[in-house]
């Protein structure tokens, strides 16, 4: 073998322990942040965390029962505002916009993406919080809707483009009118995509800490209806975990891992349904 | 195009064949057509007329324009943004652009090159267009006979509620065609139905296509000179978006007056 040869199997060698080592460092951290949070949350997942208050600062014990009613609460409006309009506008996108327009509201749901959640926080509180002089679920769900409204639109956007132009052409041809058309046959064929990106979508929002920070702010009691402060695991992970108690700490370790399995848990229910195929044969 | 040479020699397989074009009521008819991609104009003033209860034939190399000739007859053309038509297309007499667009569709059927079931069992595949029409009487009965008159219904009787995609591909496209049948066209307008199918499965649509004569207006784009001889009554010879020639399938194939056309079914060029 020539040295040069030699010199090219070496490097080949490097470069793809290189890129393998960097695969597994990636996957590693989410194994490292999984354990870890099992490890110093683990012990602290009890029925009380589930079903009782939290304790005042210096009593051990208590949960977050209100927290994940809080959470839920607020995850609720924000689906209810959030996904409608978002498949609208996807659908919009794919099957009636025209070249100028779709190109604007396009690169507007992208940028809207890419804006830091904190900033749609200030814009809540300002729209929101301050002409109703206080914090609430309402405005927390609102925050996390405009986070979800683009995710939902270009998502489902891109699963009905993926649909192939015969099969509207199939439905038109029979006589159905472009609405009929696009609702039994084009959205049927994409429900799983679109559902995915649904799913991904609320998983995504139930994670968002910052624009409830100053929108539903957060409680550590239970708050009735949507009009009061409201707690959310996110903004009680925080609190939790900035505050100078150690009972405090073990909590936000608890909440840590109960929200991150929720959102574990959404993602592969959001697999399983994409991995049974899109149903439309190429 | 090897074979085209004996296929211009062989007389045409259908009885009905060769009788003069203009004796037949024009069910429909292009009158100065022109169509337009944007700038590009794929059309050039196309008049023809097709002749009620016959199988008309469009021939013609790749891209000449058959396909959107075509398609402007059920204006699904309309669908493809930044397209204009210029004349006029006349079903009964009457200008098809100022018929309901949704009306027009379901008196002129279409089915296209690659089979396209929905992602819907058979029966609702067979369903759907009358239910989108507003059908009132037993859908049971209508799909029935329309899956009859594709000829599938001996084939999926017993899996009438399995998915479309379990089927052939030759068993799609019947499909396609007894959904096409289903809310009784006027006109059945076929675009190169039979270019992914295999001989067997194109000699079971062929035949299918005679027996349809007698319940509508068969028009037929096909890539397939041999097919053209087989199943048309007429035949129109399409070049470069201008129609060259229209006449009885038996004078394009015997006798051409034009020597494009000659040269195309000869094998010369295409």
């Amino acid at each position: 073998m020539t040295l040069r040869n030699r010199w090219r199997k070496v490097l080949s060698f490097v470069m793809l322990s290189l890129t393998g080592v960097c695969a597994v460092l990636a996957v590693a951290i989410l194994f490292l942040i999984l354990g870890y949070l099992i490890y110093n949350g683990g012990r602290s997942v009890d029925w009380d965390f589930f079903t009782k208050l939290p304790k005042p600062p210096g009593e051990t014990g208590g949960g977050m029962a209100n927290a994940i009613v809080g959470s839920f609460q607020i995850i609720l409006l924000a689906t209810v505002i959030g996904l409608p309009v978002g498949f609208m506008a996807g659908v919009y996108l794919s099957e009636f916009g025209g070249k100028t327009f779709a190109f604007l509201v396009r690169y507007m749901a992208d940028l809207l993406n890419g804006v830091p959640s904190i900033v749609i926080g200030i814009f809540a509180w300002t729209v929101v919080v301050v002409p109703m002089r206080h914090f609430s679920a309402t405005a927390g769900g609102l925050a996390l809707a405009l986070i979800l409204i683009p995710i939902t639109a270009r998502s489902t956007e891109q699963f009905m483009s993926s649909v192939p132009q015969t099969l509207r052409e199939g439905a038109l041809a029979l006589g159905a009118s472009k609405w009929r058309a696009i609702a039994t046959v084009v959205v049927p064929a994409a429900y799983r995509g679109i559902a995915t990106g649904m799913i991904l979508g609320v998983a995504r929002i139930a994670g968002e800490t910052a624009p409830l920070l100053f929108t539903s702010l957060g409680n550590q009691y239970w708050s009735l209806g949507f009009n009061q402060p409201t707690a959310s695991l996110p903004v009680m992970i925080f609190t939790h975990a900035v505050a100078p108690y150690e009972d405090w700490h073990r909590q936000a370790w608890a909440a840590g891992l109960v929200l991150l399995l929720l959102v574990l848990l959404a993602n592969v229910a959001a697999r399983l349904i994409l991995s049974r195929g899109i149903s439309v044969q190429k | 195009m090897k074979t085209s040479m004996s296929t211009a020699n062989q007389p045409s397989a259908n009885p009905t064949a060769g009788k003069p074009v203009a004796r037949q009521q024009g069910k429909l008819k292009a009158v100065n057509l022109n169509f337009y991609y944007g700038a590009y104009k794929a059309l050039h003033d196309i008049s023809l007329e097709v002749p009620a209860n016959r199988i008309t034939a469009l021939i013609g190399p790749s891209g000449c324009g058959k396909s959107t000739f075509l398609r402007t007859l059920n204006r699904i053309s309309e669908t493809i943004r930044n397209t204009r038509v210029e004349g006029q297309v006349l079903l009964d007499d009457e200008d098809v652009s100022n018929v309901d667009v949704t009306t027009l569709r379901r008196r002129v059927g279409m089915v296209f090159q690659k089979s396209n079931p929905f992602p819907k069992s058979i029966f609702d595949n067979v369903a759907y267009g009358l239910r989108v029409n507003g059908f009132s009487g037993s859908l049971q009965e209508a799909v029935e006979s329309s899956l009859n008159r594709a000829a599938l219904w001996g084939e999926v009787k017993d899996k009438l509620h399995k998915s479309a995609y379990a089927l052939s591909g030759g068993q799609q496209q019947r499909l396609c065609i007894a959904r096409a049948l289903a809310v009784d066209p006027e006109v059945l307008l076929l675009d190169e139905p039979c270019s992914a199918l295999d001989p067997i499965a194109t000699a079971k649509i062929e035949d299918l296509l005679f027996t349809l004569k007698d319940q509508c207006t068969i028009v037929i784009v096909t890539h397939n000179m041999q097919q053209a001889a087989r199943v048309a009554d007429q035949t129109g010879f399409f070049l470069l978006g201008k129609l060259i020639e229209y006449n009885t399938t038996e004078v394009i194939f015997k006798t051409p007056a034009k020597q494009e056309t000659e040269d195309y079914i000869t094998g010369r060029f295409g």
